[in-house]
C-alpha cells in the first residue's frame, strides 16, 4: 500500500489539485468550486466533521495532501444530495466526497477504524463475493466488528427487527449457510477484476 | 392614429425605459423618425421606480426629467404607450409591425385633474410599488408618468365605479368605449429595449421568500426606503410594521447559480452598497447592514464608492453564500445559516430584516421577439441575424443606469446606419 502512495507522491510532487483531478471520481470539478459556502451550511452533518466540502475542495488546491487523505470528513457523507443540488456551479460535491474516501483507502492513508468506511468495505466486500449484498452476513459481521460480546449484544438490540424482517419474508435464516448469490459468481469476479484492472491502471494505482 | 407616418425610413423603439427613450431620442436627434412603443401607461421603466441611483446617490427624477424635456421638445418621436408588439415581419430595411394598443379609458383631454381618482373607490395593487400597496383604480402611474394621463383599470369598466370615473370627469375625458386596436406600421430597423425583470425569489426556495414576510427583494426595499413608497421612506417589517434596524443583505440571490441564472447580474454589488447607506440614512449610527457575498464586484470606478462602505462602521460584510433562512416564530425574525469562507465559521445569524439583492433576467411579459433575434445562453439579446435589429439597454445584457443609456446611444447608431444604408439603396 505504501508503494502506491509513494508513487502518487512522487508522480505528483507538490500538486496535489493535478493528482486528485487523475485520480479521484470526478476530480476534475474541484477546480470549478468558486468557495461560496452552500454546501458546507446545506450539509446535515455539518457541525459533525472537521472540514467541510468547500473547505476540502480549498484545501486540496492549496496541496494540503495529508490533511484531506487522513481526514475523516468525506467519510461522514450521508448521500443526501443537499450541496450537490444546491451547488451554483452544479459540482458533483456527493461524488466527489465518496471519490476522495476512496481513493484515500486505496492508498492505505485513510483513517483506521473509521465506522462507515468500515461498515462500507463489509457492504463492498459482500457485494463482490457473492454478486449482490447477503444481508444476514452484512449485518451479522458489523454486529461482531467490535468482538463477540458486544456482537451479541448488537443483535439482541436489533432482535425485534430481525425477527420483523423474517416474517415479512425480507431475511432469511438459511443464508448463513446458502448464501444469497447471484447465478454466475465466478462471471462477475472476472467482470470485476477486468474492472478493477482498467480502472487502476487509469488512476496509475495497478 | 393613422400608420401611414411609418415608412421603411422609421425606426421603432420598443420599450419606454431609460435605454429606450434614449435610443429614441438619440436617433430622432439625428433627425431620423422614430416611434417609441411601451406596454405600460408611462414612459420611465424601472429606473423610475429606483430611490436613489449609484454611485452620486441622486434621484431618477433628475435624469428622467432631462430625457421628458428632450422628447417634448423634439416632433421626430412618437410616443406610444399601452402598446405591445404582436409581430414583426420582413427584412432588414423593410420590416411590416404589428403593433396591439390596449385601451387607456381615458382621452387626450386629461388634465391630470385626479377627479376620477377621488370619485372611484375600488382599488388595485399598485405596481410603481411592486405591488407591495394599492391605489384607486383610476390612477395616474407616478409622478414622473409621461404621457401626463390617468388611466382607468379594466377591471372598473362596465361597473358603477367606471361610470363614476367619467362623471367625475370636467373634461369629458374618460372614454368606457375604447377597445383594444391593432394597427399595422412600417420599419427600417427596430431596437429591441425591453428591459429586465428581477428574478422570481420564490424559485430559490431555501431563502422562503414565498414563506416568511420579512424576507423581501432588493426593489422592494428599494420602495420602502423612497418617500413616495409605501411606508414614506419608513424602513418596516413587513410582518408587524416595526423599524429594520438590522438588516442582511444576501447577494447573487439567483445570479451566478447554474439552478437560478447563470449570468452575473452585475448590479446587484453597487445596488446592494447603495442600500446601505439608505439604511444609514433611515435609522443612523442604530442601523446595522451586513452583506453575505460571494465576491464583491464593483466595477472600474465604483470601486471608490466601494471603498467608502468598507470605511462604514456600521456595514460588516460576510464572506458567504448563505444556505438556508429559518424562521425565529416568537419575532418572525429570519435567521441566516451558513459557513463563511475567511476561516470556515459555521454561523446562524438573526436579523429584523432581509434583503435578497435578486438578479436581473430579460422580460418577456408581452415580448413577442421575432425569429431573426439571437439570444445569449441567459436569453439576452445579442443582435439580428439579418442585421437590422438591436438590442439595447438591460435586454442586451444586466446593465445599470448609466451603461442602459451607453448602450441605447449605440443601439441608436447602428439603427441609424440601416436608415442610411435603406435610404441610399433607393435613391440609386
Amino acid at each position: 500500500m505504501t508503494t502506491a502512495n509513494e508513487t502518487a507522491v512522487a508522480k505528483y510532487r507538490n500538486n496535489f489539485l493535478k493528482e486528485v483531478e487523475a485520480t479521484v471520481e470526478e476530480g476534475h470539478w474541484v477546480k470549478m468550486c468558486m468557495q461560496c459556502g452552500v454546501c458546507a451550511g446545506s450539509c446535515p452533518f455539518g457541525p459533525h466533521w472537521e472540514h467541510s466540502p468547500q473547505k476540502i475542495f480549498m484545501m486540496i488546491r492549496a496541496g494540503k495532501r495529508d490533511e484531506v487523505l487522513k481526514s475523516d470528513s468525506m467519510w461522514m457523507c450521508t448521500s443526501c444530495y443537499n450541496c450537490m443540488v444546491r451547488c451554483p456551479r452544479e459540482l458533483p460535491i456527493t461524488h466527489i466526497m465518496h471519490g476522495l474516501a476512496n481513493y484515500a483507502y486505496r492508498l492505505g492513508l485513510s483513517p483506521k477504524g473509521q465506522p462507515n468506511q468500515a461498515i462500507a468495505k463489509l457492504f463492498w466486500d459482500s457485494a463482490l463475493k457473492y454478486g449482490r449484498v447477503n444481508e444476514l452476513k452484512f449485518s451479522l459481521a458489523m454486529y461482531f466488528r467490535d468482538g463477540f460480546v458486544q456482537g451479541v449484544k448488537n443483535a439482541l438490540a436489533m432482535q425485534s427487527v430481525g425477527l420483523g424482517l423474517m416474517k415479512a419474508g425480507r431475511l432469511n435464516p438459511m443464508e448463513i449457510i446458502s448464501g444469497h448469490t447471484c447465478k454466475d459468481t465466478s462471471g462477475i469476479h472476472k467482470m470485476i477484476a477486468k474492472a478493477r484492472e482498467i480502472e487502476d491502471r487509469r488512476r496509475g494505482l495497478a | 392614429m393613422t400608420a401611414s407616418i411609418a415608412t421603411n425610413q422609421t425606426i421603432l423603439v420598443v420599450g419606454g425605459g431609460i435605454a429606450g427613450m434614449t435610443a429614441a431620442l438619440e436617433a430622432a436627434e439625428c433627425g431620423k423618425q422614430v416611434i417609441l412603443v411601451e406596454k405600460s401607461p408611462t414612459l420611465g421603466g424601472r429606473t423610475s421606480m429606483l430611490y436613489r441611483y449609484f454611485p452620486k446617490m441622486c434621484f431618477p427624477t433628475c435624469g428622467l426629467e432631462i430625457n421628458l424635456r428632450r422628447l417634448r421638445g423634439n416632433p421626430n418621436v412618437r410616443v406610444m404607450s399601452m402598446t405591445e408588439v404582436a409581430a414583426v415581419t420582413g427584412s432588414r430595411g423593410d420590416y411590416n409591425v404589428t403593433l396591439k394598443v390596449q385601451p387607456r379609458f381615458i382621452n387626450e383631454n386629461c388634465t391630470a385633474c385626479g377627479d376620477c381618482g377621488k370619485a372611484v373607490s375600488a382599488e388595485v395593487p399598485n405596481v410603481a410599488n411592486y405591488g407591495l400597496d394599492k391605489i384607486k383604480a383610476a390612477y395616474l402611474p407616478h409622478g414622473m408618468a409621461y404621457p401626463q394621463r390617468y388611466v382607468i383599470d379594466p377591471s372598473i369598466v362596465g361597473t358603477p365605479d367606471g361610470e363614476a370615473a367619467k362623471a367625475a370627469c370636467k373634461f369629458d375625458a374618460v372614454d368606457l368605449g375604447m377597445q383594444e386596436e391593432t394597427i399595422e406600421i412600417k420599419a427600417g430597423s427596430v431596437v429591441w429595449a425591453t428591459g429586465w425583470r428581477p428574478y422570481d425569489a420564490n424559485k430559490i426556495q431555501p431563502y422562503g421568500y414565498d414563506r416568511y414576510a420579512n424576507v423581501i427583494t432588493s426593489l422592494e426595499f428599494e420602495r420602502l426606503c423612497d418617500p413616495q413608497g409605501p411606508t414614506g421612506g419608513k424602513v418596516l417589517r413587513p410582518s408587524d410594521g416595526k423599524e429594520a434596524k438590522n438588516i442582511a443583505f444576501i447577494q447573487c440571490a439567483g445570479s451566478r447559480d447554474e439552478n437560478h441564472l447563470r449570468h452575473c447580474s452585475r448590479i446587484c454589488c453597487m445596488a446592494t452598497l447603495k442600500q446601505t447607506q439608505y439604511v444609514r440614512e433611515a435609522a443612523g449610527e442604530d442601523a446595522k447592514s451586513t452583506v453575505y457575498y460571494i465576491d464583491i464586484r464593483v466595477i472600474d470606478r465604483l470601486e471608490d464608492f466601494y471603498q467608502n462602505v468598507q470605511k462604514d462602521p456600521n456595514v460588516s460584510f460576510v464572506k458567504s453564500k448563505v444556505a438556508r433562512i429559518a424562521l425565529n416564530e416568537e419575532n418572525n425574525s429570519p435567521i441566516l445559516h451558513g459557513v463563511d469562507t475567511e476561516g470556515y465559521h459555521r454561523y446562524a445569524t438573526e436579523h429584523d430584516l432581509v434583503v435578497l439583492a435578486v438578479g436581473m433576467e430579460p422580460e418577456v411579459v408581452g415580448v413577442q421577439l421575432p425569429e431573426d433575434i439571437v439570444l445569449d445562453s441567459s436569453n439576452f439579446i445579442e443582435g439580428s441575424k439579418s442585421g437590422g435589429m438591436f438590442g439595447a439597454g438591460s435586454a442586451a445584457s444586466p446593465l445599470d443606469v448609466n451603461r442602459a443609456v451607453q448602450s441605447a446611444t449605440a443601439a441608436a447608431m447602428r439603427s441609424v446606419q440601416v436608415i442610411h444604408k435603406t435610404a441610399s439603396t433607393e435613391a440609386a
